[in-house]
Protein backbone atom coordinates (compact mmCIF):
# COMPACT_ATOMS: atom_id res chain seq x y z
CA UNK A 1 0.00 0.00 0.00
CA UNK A 2 3.11 2.69 1.20
CA UNK A 3 4.32 1.73 -2.24
CA UNK A 4 1.78 2.88 -4.33
CA UNK A 5 1.38 5.74 -2.22
CA UNK A 6 5.02 6.48 -2.85
CA UNK A 7 4.69 6.05 -6.64
CA UNK A 8 1.20 8.51 -6.63
CA UNK A 9 3.40 11.10 -5.06
CA UNK A 10 6.49 10.68 -7.25
CA UNK A 11 4.11 10.81 -9.99
CA UNK A 12 2.00 13.69 -8.97
CA UNK A 13 5.44 15.32 -8.36
CA UNK A 14 6.38 14.92 -12.03
CA UNK A 15 3.18 16.17 -13.08
CA UNK A 16 3.35 19.03 -10.65
CA UNK A 17 7.24 20.31 -12.05
CA UNK A 18 5.77 19.82 -15.86
CA UNK A 19 2.89 22.21 -15.34
CA UNK A 20 4.94 25.32 -15.76
CA UNK A 21 6.21 23.41 -19.44
CA UNK A 22 2.53 23.99 -20.43
CA UNK A 23 1.73 27.30 -19.01
CA UNK A 24 4.65 29.10 -19.51
CA UNK A 25 4.99 27.95 -23.01
CA UNK A 26 5.35 30.56 -25.62
CA UNK A 27 6.06 30.16 -29.28
CA UNK A 28 9.16 32.63 -29.98
CA UNK A 29 8.47 34.48 -32.98
CA UNK A 30 12.17 35.37 -33.51
CA UNK A 31 15.36 33.39 -33.82
CA UNK A 32 17.31 34.25 -30.61
CA UNK A 33 20.70 35.75 -30.68
CA UNK A 34 22.94 32.66 -30.61
CA UNK A 35 20.64 30.73 -33.52
CA UNK A 36 20.62 34.23 -35.83
CA UNK A 37 24.28 34.55 -35.16
CA UNK A 38 24.58 30.70 -37.04
CA UNK A 39 22.53 31.52 -39.43
CA UNK A 40 24.14 34.48 -40.45
CA UNK A 41 27.53 33.25 -39.98
CA UNK A 42 27.17 29.65 -41.62
CA UNK A 43 25.86 31.81 -44.69
CA UNK A 44 28.58 34.55 -45.09
CA UNK A 45 31.57 32.70 -43.63
CA UNK A 46 31.07 29.01 -44.69
CA UNK A 47 29.15 29.29 -47.24
CA UNK A 48 26.57 26.34 -46.11
CA UNK A 49 23.10 26.26 -47.47
CA UNK A 50 22.53 24.15 -44.57
CA UNK A 51 23.11 25.73 -41.57
CA UNK A 52 22.32 22.39 -39.55
CA UNK A 53 25.63 20.63 -41.33
CA UNK A 54 26.88 23.97 -40.62
CA UNK A 55 26.96 23.73 -36.89
CA UNK A 56 27.20 20.20 -36.56
CA UNK A 57 30.29 19.95 -38.87
CA UNK A 58 31.92 23.40 -38.04
CA UNK A 59 30.38 25.24 -35.22
CA UNK A 60 30.06 22.10 -33.36
CA UNK A 61 32.81 20.12 -35.05
CA UNK A 62 34.85 18.73 -31.58
CA UNK A 63 31.25 17.39 -30.38
CA UNK A 64 30.66 15.33 -33.64
CA UNK A 65 34.02 14.39 -33.60
CA UNK A 66 33.65 12.57 -30.11
CA UNK A 67 30.05 11.63 -30.78
CA UNK A 68 32.14 9.45 -33.72
CA UNK A 69 34.50 7.87 -31.32
CA UNK A 70 31.57 7.54 -28.58
CA UNK A 71 29.87 5.64 -32.14
CA UNK A 72 33.29 3.73 -32.51
CA UNK A 73 33.89 2.40 -29.17
CA UNK A 74 30.23 1.66 -28.76
CA UNK A 75 31.07 -1.15 -31.94
CA UNK A 76 34.09 -2.09 -30.95
CA UNK A 77 32.39 -3.25 -27.61
CA UNK A 78 30.14 -5.04 -29.14
CA UNK A 79 32.01 -6.72 -31.45
CA UNK A 80 34.78 -7.67 -28.19
CA UNK A 81 31.81 -9.25 -26.51
CA UNK A 82 29.75 -11.00 -29.39
CA UNK A 83 33.00 -12.88 -30.29
CA UNK A 84 32.08 -14.35 -34.11
CA UNK A 85 31.35 -17.72 -33.31
CA UNK A 86 33.13 -20.09 -36.99
CA UNK A 87 29.09 -21.08 -37.46
CA UNK A 88 29.26 -25.06 -37.69
CA UNK A 89 26.46 -25.06 -39.76
CA UNK A 90 24.16 -23.36 -37.97
CA UNK A 91 20.14 -23.72 -39.19
CA UNK A 92 19.22 -20.64 -40.69
CA UNK A 93 16.02 -19.85 -42.47
CA UNK A 94 16.50 -18.84 -46.05
CA UNK A 95 15.05 -15.68 -47.13
CA UNK A 96 11.57 -15.72 -49.37
CA UNK A 97 11.64 -15.67 -53.20
CA UNK A 98 10.28 -12.10 -52.90
CA UNK A 99 12.67 -10.82 -50.38
CA UNK A 100 15.58 -12.07 -52.56
CA UNK A 101 14.26 -10.41 -55.47
CA UNK A 102 13.10 -7.54 -53.89
CA UNK A 103 16.81 -7.10 -52.28
CA UNK A 104 18.66 -7.56 -56.09
CA UNK A 105 16.73 -4.62 -57.33
CA UNK A 106 16.63 -2.68 -53.86
CA UNK A 107 20.20 -2.64 -52.60
CA UNK A 108 21.92 -0.61 -55.21
CA UNK A 109 19.54 2.21 -54.53
CA UNK A 110 19.65 2.55 -51.39
CA UNK A 111 23.51 2.38 -51.47
CA UNK A 112 22.93 5.24 -54.10
CA UNK A 113 20.32 7.47 -51.67
CA UNK A 114 22.67 7.47 -48.56
CA UNK A 115 26.03 8.36 -51.04
CA UNK A 116 23.46 10.81 -51.89
CA UNK A 117 22.39 12.11 -48.42
CA UNK A 118 25.88 12.38 -47.14
CA UNK A 119 27.48 13.43 -49.89
CA UNK A 120 25.11 16.45 -50.26
CA UNK A 121 24.93 17.31 -46.67
CA UNK A 122 26.06 20.98 -46.51
CA UNK A 123 22.98 20.95 -49.64
CA UNK A 124 20.19 19.41 -48.58
CA UNK A 125 19.10 18.00 -44.90
CA UNK A 126 20.84 14.88 -43.79
CA UNK A 127 24.69 13.98 -43.51
CA UNK A 128 26.60 11.91 -42.71
CA UNK A 129 24.92 9.91 -39.96
CA UNK A 130 21.77 9.73 -41.87
CA UNK A 131 23.63 8.18 -44.84
CA UNK A 132 25.60 6.19 -43.09
CA UNK A 133 22.53 4.52 -41.52
CA UNK A 134 21.24 4.32 -44.60
CA UNK A 135 23.99 2.19 -46.51
CA UNK A 136 23.52 0.13 -43.04
CA UNK A 137 20.12 -0.75 -43.95
CA UNK A 138 20.90 -1.71 -47.04
CA UNK A 139 23.50 -4.50 -45.96
CA UNK A 140 20.84 -4.99 -43.03
CA UNK A 141 18.21 -6.30 -46.07
CA UNK A 142 21.14 -8.38 -47.76
CA UNK A 143 21.79 -10.26 -44.26
CA UNK A 144 18.19 -10.82 -44.21
CA UNK A 145 17.48 -12.36 -47.39
CA UNK A 146 20.73 -14.12 -48.04
CA UNK A 147 20.98 -16.27 -45.28
CA UNK A 148 25.01 -17.29 -45.25
CA UNK A 149 25.83 -13.60 -46.83
CA UNK A 150 29.51 -12.38 -45.56
CA UNK A 151 31.24 -9.49 -46.18
CA UNK A 152 34.76 -8.80 -45.62
CA UNK A 153 35.45 -7.71 -42.34
CA UNK A 154 39.32 -6.48 -43.39
CA UNK A 155 37.74 -4.28 -46.03
CA UNK A 156 35.36 -2.94 -43.36
CA UNK A 157 37.85 -1.93 -40.90
CA UNK A 158 40.28 -0.71 -43.69
CA UNK A 159 37.46 1.49 -44.48
CA UNK A 160 36.43 2.58 -41.21
CA UNK A 161 40.08 3.41 -39.59
CA UNK A 162 41.57 4.95 -42.83
CA UNK A 163 38.06 7.32 -42.79
CA UNK A 164 38.40 8.14 -38.74
CA UNK A 165 42.19 9.06 -39.32
CA UNK A 166 41.78 11.34 -42.35
CA UNK A 167 38.95 12.96 -40.56
CA UNK A 168 41.31 14.00 -37.76
CA UNK A 169 43.95 14.88 -39.93
CA UNK A 170 41.65 17.21 -41.95
CA UNK A 171 40.49 18.91 -38.79
CA UNK A 172 44.60 19.13 -38.23
CA UNK A 173 44.93 20.58 -41.66
CA UNK A 174 42.82 23.43 -40.52
CA UNK A 175 45.33 24.18 -37.81
CA UNK A 176 48.12 24.13 -39.65
CA UNK A 177 47.07 26.06 -42.09
CA UNK A 178 44.74 28.47 -40.89
CA UNK A 179 46.82 29.20 -37.53
CA UNK A 180 45.92 28.56 -33.95
CA UNK A 181 42.29 28.23 -32.80
CA UNK A 182 40.83 26.76 -35.94
CA UNK A 183 41.19 22.99 -35.41
CA UNK A 184 38.22 21.57 -37.93
CA UNK A 185 38.06 24.67 -39.06
CA UNK A 186 36.85 23.78 -43.15
CA UNK A 187 37.98 26.71 -44.65
CA UNK A 188 41.76 25.73 -45.88
CA UNK A 189 39.83 24.16 -48.89
CA UNK A 190 37.94 27.25 -51.41
CA UNK A 191 34.51 27.86 -50.11
CA UNK A 192 33.44 27.68 -53.92
CA UNK A 193 30.16 28.85 -55.33
CA UNK A 194 27.19 28.90 -52.90
CA UNK A 195 24.91 26.14 -53.61
CA UNK A 196 27.34 23.75 -55.63
CA UNK A 197 28.40 20.49 -54.69
CA UNK A 198 31.80 21.42 -54.32
CA UNK A 199 31.88 24.13 -51.91
CA UNK A 200 31.85 24.87 -48.66
CA UNK A 201 35.51 23.80 -47.96
CA UNK A 202 36.05 20.35 -46.49
CA UNK A 203 32.39 20.01 -45.29
CA UNK A 204 31.49 17.57 -47.99
CA UNK A 205 34.28 15.19 -47.34
CA UNK A 206 34.24 15.34 -43.84
CA UNK A 207 30.74 14.22 -43.77
CA UNK A 208 31.71 11.79 -46.41
CA UNK A 209 34.05 10.41 -44.42
CA UNK A 210 31.86 10.48 -41.51
CA UNK A 211 29.10 8.48 -43.55
CA UNK A 212 31.57 5.92 -44.25
CA UNK A 213 32.58 5.46 -40.97
CA UNK A 214 28.99 4.93 -39.81
CA UNK A 215 27.68 3.00 -42.54
CA UNK A 216 30.63 0.47 -41.65
CA UNK A 217 30.32 0.61 -38.14
CA UNK A 218 26.85 -0.31 -38.46
CA UNK A 219 27.20 -2.94 -40.57
CA UNK A 220 29.82 -4.33 -38.95
CA UNK A 221 27.89 -3.94 -35.67
CA UNK A 222 24.62 -5.77 -37.55
CA UNK A 223 26.50 -8.52 -38.69
CA UNK A 224 28.14 -9.57 -35.31
CA UNK A 225 24.42 -9.18 -33.81
CA UNK A 226 23.33 -11.99 -36.43
CA UNK A 227 26.53 -14.22 -36.32
CA UNK A 228 26.02 -14.24 -32.27
CA UNK A 229 22.34 -15.21 -32.35
CA UNK A 230 20.53 -18.40 -33.20
CA UNK A 231 23.63 -20.50 -31.84
CA UNK A 232 22.75 -23.59 -30.08
CA UNK B 1 -4.08 24.77 -37.94
CA UNK B 2 -3.41 21.80 -40.45
CA UNK B 3 -0.26 21.19 -38.47
CA UNK B 4 -1.79 21.22 -35.39
CA UNK B 5 -4.16 18.68 -35.84
CA UNK B 6 -1.85 16.39 -37.80
CA UNK B 7 0.41 16.75 -34.29
CA UNK B 8 -2.19 15.76 -32.18
CA UNK B 9 -3.28 12.81 -34.31
CA UNK B 10 0.44 12.05 -34.31
CA UNK B 11 0.66 12.27 -30.85
CA UNK B 12 -2.43 10.26 -29.75
CA UNK B 13 -1.23 7.28 -32.01
CA UNK B 14 2.18 7.12 -30.69
CA UNK B 15 0.95 7.58 -27.35
CA UNK B 16 -0.99 4.79 -27.44
CA UNK B 17 1.70 2.47 -29.27
CA UNK B 18 3.27 3.23 -26.23
CA UNK B 19 0.80 1.97 -23.27
CA UNK B 20 0.21 -1.28 -25.80
CA UNK B 21 4.78 -1.40 -25.69
CA UNK B 22 3.96 -1.73 -21.96
CA UNK B 23 1.06 -3.62 -21.84
CA UNK B 24 1.72 -6.36 -24.71
CA UNK B 25 1.74 -10.15 -23.56
CA UNK B 26 4.72 -10.72 -26.30
CA UNK B 27 7.77 -9.35 -26.45
CA UNK B 28 8.32 -9.16 -30.52
CA UNK B 29 4.95 -6.79 -30.65
CA UNK B 30 6.40 -4.55 -27.82
CA UNK B 31 9.55 -3.94 -30.04
CA UNK B 32 7.50 -3.22 -32.66
CA UNK B 33 5.47 -0.86 -31.15
CA UNK B 34 8.07 1.25 -29.72
CA UNK B 35 9.46 1.11 -33.29
CA UNK B 36 5.99 2.32 -34.63
CA UNK B 37 6.20 5.57 -31.05
CA UNK B 38 10.08 6.81 -33.57
CA UNK B 39 8.20 6.66 -36.92
CA UNK B 40 5.48 8.95 -35.27
CA UNK B 41 7.84 11.36 -33.74
CA UNK B 42 10.02 11.78 -37.13
CA UNK B 43 6.89 12.66 -38.46
CA UNK B 44 6.17 15.43 -36.02
CA UNK B 45 9.82 15.99 -36.68
CA UNK B 46 8.96 16.97 -40.26
CA UNK B 47 6.47 18.50 -39.53
CA UNK B 48 7.70 21.00 -37.19
CA UNK B 49 10.08 21.40 -39.78
CA UNK B 50 13.45 19.55 -38.58
CA UNK B 51 14.13 17.16 -41.20
CA UNK B 52 17.63 16.95 -40.20
CA UNK B 53 16.01 14.91 -37.29
CA UNK B 54 13.61 13.54 -38.64
CA UNK B 55 15.91 10.98 -41.25
CA UNK B 56 18.26 10.51 -38.25
CA UNK B 57 14.85 9.69 -35.95
CA UNK B 58 13.17 7.15 -38.99
CA UNK B 59 16.42 5.86 -39.77
CA UNK B 60 18.07 4.88 -36.19
CA UNK B 61 15.18 5.08 -33.94
CA UNK B 62 12.61 2.99 -36.07
CA UNK B 63 14.87 1.46 -38.36
CA UNK B 64 18.43 0.08 -36.65
CA UNK B 65 17.10 0.09 -32.79
CA UNK B 66 14.39 -2.18 -33.54
CA UNK B 67 16.06 -4.79 -35.43
CA UNK B 68 18.74 -4.47 -32.87
CA UNK B 69 16.54 -5.59 -30.10
CA UNK B 70 15.10 -8.15 -32.46
CA UNK B 71 17.98 -9.72 -32.53
CA UNK B 72 18.54 -9.59 -28.96
CA UNK B 73 15.12 -11.00 -28.26
CA UNK B 74 16.30 -14.07 -30.57
CA UNK B 75 19.36 -14.58 -28.98
CA UNK B 76 17.84 -14.31 -25.35
CA UNK B 77 14.90 -17.08 -26.55
CA UNK B 78 17.73 -18.92 -28.39
CA UNK B 79 20.04 -19.09 -25.32
CA UNK B 80 17.61 -18.87 -22.14
CA UNK B 81 15.21 -20.91 -21.07
CA UNK B 82 11.66 -21.94 -22.90
CA UNK B 83 9.73 -19.11 -22.01
CA UNK B 84 6.17 -18.42 -24.05
CA UNK B 85 6.80 -14.84 -23.94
Amino acid sequence: MIKYLLTFLVLAGLIWLSVPLITEFTTSEGLNNISSEYVQLSAEKLNIPNTVTAIVVTFRGLDTLGEVTVLFLATAGVGFFLKRKDSEKQKKRPGSEILKTGSGILTPMIIVLGVYIFVHGHLTPGGGFQGGVVIASAFLLLILAYENFKFSHLLIHISESISGFTYVLIGLAGLAILGFNHFLDPRWLGLGEWGKLFSAGAVPIIYSLIGIKVGAEMSSLLDSMRDEGGHE
Amino acid sequence: MLNLVIIILLSIISLSAAIYAVRAKKLVNAVVASGVISLMASIVFLVLGAPDVAMTEASIGSGLTTVVFLYALKQIKSKGEKDDD
